[in-house]
């Protein structure tokens, strides 16, 4: 029951990510990374050499962790382990699917536009 | 779904009939609060709705401004700026504080980002592209911003979908089930008041009945005695008491001389 979750109403939580180099690079920049004491980042590089595995493994810690508000991931990186994203139902952290550089956007494929879409196919979506 | 099975198992009384009648106005009052809830929320749903479709197209645009002054600061300050913005990552200057905020009733969160102490990465840029690595900086704060803006809005829309899914089960809960189940105990209890009432008066008829009976016969005994007695003191007169006459009639009947 979401109405009955906690929400938690820290000073301070960070913004995870899990995409591409590039996107990454610009946002830390914007200085959103993070490394803890044990040489953990918040953040995954997603290239050629990730695998699958690894992506999901990450997803799992990022959206278990308690600090994390936001898991940014990659359109094209949450192509790959969509079933996870869909089944992710929990209001914090929340997902959100930017788009890549590399990778247009496809508003559709969103795990929650889709399910906006679902709801009110008629009206707000439609007008897009 | 049938009417009998759909009641309370209650004891058919007066004071059961008010205590089910009182439940029957706080299951009303209850709905119609949860209704006007349910509406509230609807109403704050399509507005998120709204907000989350439009700031998903600026989204796209910010993005792309972003990526491309990132591309700008690369070309700019060389491709090894990535390596050094990669290495210099320590603790996070920009992060996110939730608050909550109240819709009737559901504590939706709202996030908002901050920064938190210096910016590293002062030095990133150093010897050139300084600017456009402030620009790309700036750029990517920017996006923050609207991303930080679409998670607190996706995170209502969520928190609010599951609100608005348990309020209107339990108006549903209670307008097809738990009135229509008090209303059919009102009546049950209604009717079997009325049963009794019946069978009370039928009772109370009866017992009139039988004491008027009663009366009239007591009253006819009361009259051919009267009678029977002014017969008496009439024959008294005559000189034959009357009762007497008719032992004389009883004794001559049994009389044993007579054969025939």
């Amino acid at each position: 029951m979401a109405s009955r979750t906690q929400i938690p109403t820290k000073n301070a939580a960070l913004i995870a990510m899990i995409a591409d180099e590039d996107t990454v690079t610009g946002f830390l920049l914007a200085g959103v990374g993070n490394v803890d004491v044990r040489r953990k980042t918040n953040y995954l590089i997603v290239d050629s050499k990730t695998t699958v595995k690894m992506i999901e493994d990450t997803f799992k810690e990022f959206t278990a962790k308690e600090d994390i508000a936001i898991v940014l991931i990659s359109q094209y990186v949450a192509n790959m382990i969509r079933f996870l994203v869909d089944s992710y139902s929990k209001p914090v952290p929340a997902i959100l699917e930017i788009p890549s550089k590399d990778h247009p956007y496809d508003p559709a494929r969103d795990s929650v536009l889709s399910r906006v879409k679902y709801l009110f196919s008629t009206e707000s979506v439609a007008r897009r | 779904m049938s009417g009998q099975s759909q009641r309370l198992n209650v004891v058919p009384t007066v004071t059961m009939l008010g205590v089910v009648k009182a439940r029957l106005v706080g299951a009303t009052r209850g709905h119609a609060l949860l209704k006007k809830k349910s509406d509230a929320l609807t109403v704050q749903f399509r507005q998120i709705l709204k907000n989350i479709v439009s700031t998903k197209e600026s989204m796209g645009v910010v993005m792309q401004s972003s990526s491309f002054a990132l591309t700008e600061a690369k070309y700019v300050a060389g491709e090894n700026i990535k390596h050094v913005v990669l290495e210099n990552v320590q603790n996070a200057t920009l992060k996110v504080r939730a608050r909550q905020e109240n819709i009737a009733g559901v504590k939706l969160p709202k996030f908002e980002y901050f920064h938190d102490g210096e910016t590293k990465n002062d030095l990133t840029g150093l010897a050139r592209g300084g600017q456009q690595v402030k620009q790309c900086r700036a750029a990517y704060v920017k996006a923050i911003e609207v991303l930080v803006e679409l998670a607190s809005l996706q995170t209502s829309f969520l928190t609010l979908d599951e609100a608005i899914k348990t309020t209107n089960r339990r108006v549903n809960a209670l307008e097809n089930v738990v009135k229509p189940r008090l209303e059919n105990t009102i009546t049950y209890i209604k009717t079997e008041l009325d049963e009794l009432e019946r069978e009370d008066f039928f009772r109370l008829k009866k017992v009139q009945g039988y004491k008027k009976r009663e009366i009239e016969r007591q009253m006819a005994a009361a009259k051919d005695f009267k009678e029977e007695q002014i017969a008496e003191k009439y024959s008294l007169q005559k000189g034959v008491s009357i009762s007497s006459a008719h032992n004389l009639l009883a004794a001559e009947a049994k009389d044993e001389d007579i054969i025939f």
